[in-house]
Parts: C-alpha cells; structure tokens; sequence
C-alpha cells in the first residue's frame, strides 16, 4: 500500500512541477517567474522527502532544510531587487 | 484483528496521496488562474498545505520505523509555513509596484491602482520613496 502511495504521490508532484515549469516559460511578467521558482522550490523539498522514504534514509533531509532556506532568502532578494532597484540600501 | 502497523501504514499512504493532490492543485491554481493577483493564492497557501502533509507523513514513518521520535520534518515544517506568507508578501508588494494589470473580477483596490489615474510627474508616491 506504501509503494503505491508513493507512486501515485511521485506522479502528483512531477506534473506540479511542470505545471510550475510551463508558468516559468510562459509568465508574462516578471513577479510571475519569481513566483513559479519559488514554487518549484516548494515542490522539489516534497520530491526530495518522498525520495527519503523511499530509499528509507535520513540522509537527503539536511539538502531539503538547505533548498528551504536558499529559495526563501532567493525570493525576498529578487524581489527586493525588483521593488527597490537595491538589495542592501 | 488490524493490526497497528497496518493502520498506520494506512495514514501514511493518505498523508502522502493527500499531499501530491494538494500540490498539484496548487500548481494548476498557478497555472491556470488569470492574473498575477488571483495566481499567487495557489502556491502560497495550497502548495505549503501539501508539502506540509507529504512532511507529516514522512515524520510519521520515520517515527515507526527508527522507533524514535524525529523532528527534522518538523523543523522543515515549521520553516516552511513561517517563510511562505513572508515571500507572498513579498511579491505581492512588487507587482503592486510594478503596477501590473488586474482582472475586472479582482476584488479590493489599493491606493496603488488609483495612482496610474493622477498625472505621473507631479511627485513620487509617498509609499516608494527613491533610494
């Protein structure tokens, strides 16, 4: 029952994530595409904790916390970026 | 009899499943929505909602499987439903800068919408001072 789940679960997130990747290619502003990559962050960590269990390892949950930490400081600076023309003022 | 494991089995596998569909309609709410206004609701708080699920299901079968309590899920968790509303903001704060074109069905206005109406050149806002 666990395998499948996990099939079905694995299916769901690979067409979020191209669902995520046409909006990157098509968005027709700018705000779009940060918004998209911040959601493919948000995907990738559910890709990466379904891959934990399925090796049944600990291991890849500290590469998870990292893509956690870099998209969110990544989308406040862009988007600082964008609303200030300066990052640091 | 069912036995616990089975049961929890059970949970996790709906965890899991129930994570995936969250995420893949927050993904589609992304894709399909027509302005930036009405696209930013999908992923900040469905697409949280379901990686947030899919975590609790791993924490679950972490915890049965290494018969100890682990809480990294949690921190990845907790980190991510504090920082997803700080980014919405965020960009939700750009594209009002940016003044990008909204739908007639979007409701609220903003004081920033009213402004493209005034003549541009008689003063900067006072909201966006310049650096």
């Amino acid at each position: 029952m666990l395998d499948t789940a996990l099939w079905i679960s694995l299916i769901l997130f690979v067409a979020a994530i191209l669902l995520n990747v046409y909006r990157l290619a098509v968005g027709p502003s700018l705000p779009d595409r940060i918004l998209a990559l911040d959601t493919m962050y948000v995907n990738s960590i559910g890709l990466i904790v379904l891959f934990c269990i399925w090796l049944n390892s600990k291991t890849y949950f500290e590469a998870a916390l990292l893509i956690a930490m870099l998209g969110f400081i990544s989308t406040v600076a862009v988007s600082k970026y964008l609303l200030r023309g300066d990052i640091i003022e | 009899m069912i036995g616990f494991y089975t049961v929890m089995e059970a949970v996790i596998a709906f965890f899991l499943v129930a994570g995936g569909t969250f995420a893949l309609i927050g993904s589609l709410g992304l894709a399909r929505l027509q302005d930036f206004y009405m696209r930013l609701h999908g992923p900040s708080k469905t697409t949280t909602l379901g990686v947030g699920c899919s975590l609790i299901g791993s924490m679950i079968y972490f915890s049965l499987t290494n018969h100890t309590l682990s809480l990294q899920e949690l921190l990845i968790t907790i980190f991510l439903f504090v920082t997803a509303p700080v980014s919405a903001h965020m960009l939700a704060k750009c594209a009002l800068h940016q003044k990008l074109p909204h739908h007639d069905r979007t409701q609220g206005h903003p004081e920033e919408f009213d402004e493209e109406l005034e003549d541009p050149d008689t003063g900067t806002p006072s909201s966006t001072p310049a650096p």
